[in-house]
């Protein structure tokens, strides 16, 4: 995975509320059985007014205008401005690797969905978390083109004119995005803790062990 | 201190310690693994040249994207190419890591959520992940199952373990007991109507209350399925007799002095009478009425009785814009009473309702009759291949056949339309599914969710009509 520390770049606001991984990628791209692809499918039913299949590319598809992400000003953007319960549905990760593909390294909304929210940090896509007044504010400035910088270390998003906003995240998870360490990698360092609880759980539940 | 909720006593029993960055590792007991988010994580494996850490804590099925007809012609019956290499993925994947599978041609064969407790791979205090949101379904048996990202499942695989921080309790108390016609079904889209679709994020829900006890397994199931629509993570209901009748005997289930000593234990699997939770949501059973949802997320839902709402009357400009443009995906009128809902479709499936119990309640609704004129397809998919034959041996199938529904094989189906079986464009669909999203069921699809009972009835009827009652 790679690490993350600090990113500057372009919003673009998505004004919904409780977008599902559904919209995110539709469930015709989760055929493939690779990691990457994804990208030219990203918001597939709102991006484009044909319907989208494997393997298609943008410009061969019909283009919904009306839609933020085709707006000529956020072309290039890479951090996508959401609303609350963003990710909710369904546990494709697929959806995180449509978004980094895409080209997002944030996504910033007032509340995420749990399954969604813990697959970006296995990713390195950065899920922040702004009170919903502040979010609301960096709405009404990102139409007019918003240029942000998130600072992980600091726990901060800077705007060009200095102000800054605090955001809180786990310690844990802050921790494993700054070093972008292989995950399981760290986990089998502790194999022996790992070694230890199996054992004892196998004496004390082992029904659970008696599978062929 | 205050006792420990049923949640709490699982975690507890799981949590092997914290790993070095601060996060808390918990073990798990078993993986489901299915076709569609296992891929990449087995090819993690080779490329890290890492093995399964326990071959026997797995089990898998295809079931997302494979075909409903032509079963018998096995693999060579998928006309998808793209989904085919899928299923040829998962199968060369098990036998490479020796992990069990229920393949196309196996009777044992469904959605995995539907296969793992009729096996009795499903049970008590376990902790069970799978590539997929519903995996809560599980909760049913006081297990603390949870749906997880590619990521994760390759992590489960190499580690058995999850990285994961505890969540908070949330207690859904249910008093009284459901009214005839009201179904488990009724009770968890009312619930999601209350909470919304994000009320129970960051919490693991516990359902409690004697309309909660009163429910068959099947219909702790279908209850627990939800879960996630309300934004947990996870569902679970305490074990009691019903629980522990349904697991006795399953081919994957203890035997003898094994089931004693795992009897002992799962009977201490609910929470402590002094237990606390973070949130609670009462209700009363007897004020649940049949539900259908009408917009775009499964808390867009409304009474049987009642109308779809007016955008005009909220208060709240976020939600007044959710609820227009969902109307105007669902081509739907502010007022229009729900018995009114214009219908095209009607299928009868998926892991929130694709078990036999749910197929009996919906024969009950279609024996003798026909399905109406105006419904161009009534489709009636079992979860598995026991299920569909069980309900072949009881008659169901007849029952289905000469009412003029198709009687499928097993697997997802037209919930989430990977398959060939989908909702064409604008057409509306009764669906027993769990999700009514945009595109769910295929590209411009408009999802009502129900009942297996009200869809059935919905079918014979040409449009919602109340089933409390009705014959």
């Amino acid at each position: 995975m790679q690490s993350f520390r600090q990113h500057t770049g372009q919003a673009v606001p998505l004004d919904r509320v409780n977008v599902d991984t559904d919209q995110i990628i539709p469930k015709q791209f989760l055929k493939s059985i690779r990691r990457t692809g994804f990208g030219d499918y990203l918001f597939d039913a709102w991006r484009f007014l044909d319907e989208g299949d494997l393997g298609m590319t943008p410009n061969e598809r019909a283009i919904n205008h009306d839609f933020v992400l085709n707006a000529p000003q956020f072309q290039g953007a890479s951090i996508l401005l959401a609303r609350d319960n963003f990710g909710c549905g369904s546990s494709r990760e697929h959806a995180v690797w449509a978004l980094q593909e895409y080209g997002f390294q944030v996504v910033i909304a007032p509340s995420f969905a749990d399954i969604f929210y813990g697959n970006c940090f296995k990713n390195g896509l950065l899920p922040i978390v702004l009170e919903e007044n502040i979010i609301q504010e960096l709405f009404q400035l990102a139409v007019d083109g918003l240029e942000l910088t998130v600072d992980l270390e600091a726990q901060t998003v800077r705007l060009a004119d200095g102000t800054a906003h605090g955001f809180d995240i786990a310690p844990g998870l802050k921790e494993k995005m700054l070093s972008g360490m292989d995950d399981i990698a760290m986990t089998l360092a502790g194999r022996e803790q790992i070694e230890h609880f199996e054992a004892g759980h196998r004496e004390s539940q082992p029904w659970l062990f008696s599978r062929i | 201190m205050s006792g420990q909720t049923l949640y709490d006593k699982v975690w507890n029993a799981h949590h092997v310690g914290t790993r070095a960055d601060g996060n808390d590792l918990i073990y798990i007991d078993l993986q489901l693994l299915h076709e569609v988010t296992s891929p990449q994580a087995f090819e993690g494996l080779s490329i890290h040249d890492r093995p399964l850490w326990r071959r026997d804590a797995n089990l898998a099925t295809p079931d997302h994207n494979v075909p409903t007809v032509n079963r018998a012609q096995g693999l060579d019956g998928i006309t998808d190419s793209i989904a085919l290499e899928q299923v040829v993925t998962l199968d060369e994947n098990c036998k490479r890591f020796d992990v069990e599978q229920f393949d196309i041609l196996d009777e044992r064969q469904g959605i995995v959520h539907v296969v793992g407790p009729e096996q009795g791979a499903t049970l008590p205090g376990m902790t069970i992940v799978c590539g997929d949101s519903h995996t809560s379904t599980h909760g049913a048996f006081a297990a603390l199952a949870q749906g997880v990202g590619t990521s994760e499942v390759e992590h489960v695989m190499a580690t058995q373990c999850l990285v994961q921080n505890k969540a908070k309790n949330f207690a859904v108390n249910v008093s009284g007991f459901l009214p005839v016609g009201v179904y488990a079904k009724d009770l968890i889209l009312a619930v999601i109507g209350r909470l919304g679709t994000a009320g129970a994020t960051g919490h693991t829900i516990e359902y409690r209350g004697t309309a909660v006890t009163a429910l068959s397994m099947e219909g702790r199931m279908t209850l627990c399925n939800m879960s996630i629509e309300a934004g947990a993570r996870a569902g679970m209901v305490a074990v009691d007799e019903t629980t522990l009748a349904y697991i006795k005997d399953r081919p994957f289930s203890p035997r003898a002095d094994m089931w004693d000593q795992a009897e002992a234990y799962w009977r201490t699997l609910h929470s402590d009478d002094d237990a606390a939770y973070d949130m609670t949501l009462d209700l009363v059973a007897e004020d649940v009425v049949p539900q259908v949802t009408w917009g775009t997320s499964p808390e867009m839902v409304a009474g049987i009785d009642a109308s779809v709402p007016d955008p005009a009357q909220m208060s709240d400009p976020v939600q007044r814009e959710a609820t227009e443009h969902a109307l105007k995906y669902m081509d739907l009128e502010p007022g229009t009473p729900i018995t009114d809902i214009p219908l095209d479709r009607v299928f009868i499936g998926s892991c929130t309702n694709a078990r036999i119990e749910d197929l009996r309640a919906a024969a009950a609704m279609v024996k003798g009759k026909q399905v109406a004129p105006s419904i161009k397809e009534a489709l009636i998919v079992p979860g598995s291949g026991l299920v569909k034959r069980q309900a072949e041996d009881e008659g169901l199938a007849d029952i289905f056949r000469s009412a003029g529904f198709q009687w499928r094989d097993a697997g997802c189906s037209m919930c989430l339309a990977m398959n060939p079986d989908k909702v064409p464009p604008g057409e509306h669909c009764a669906s027993t599914s769990n999700r009514n999203f945009e595109g769910r069921q295929g590209h411009a699809s408009r999802t009502h969710l129900v009942s297996p009972a009200t869809a059935a009835a919905a079918a014979v009827n040409g449009g919602f009509v109340d089933v409390r009652g009705w014959h």
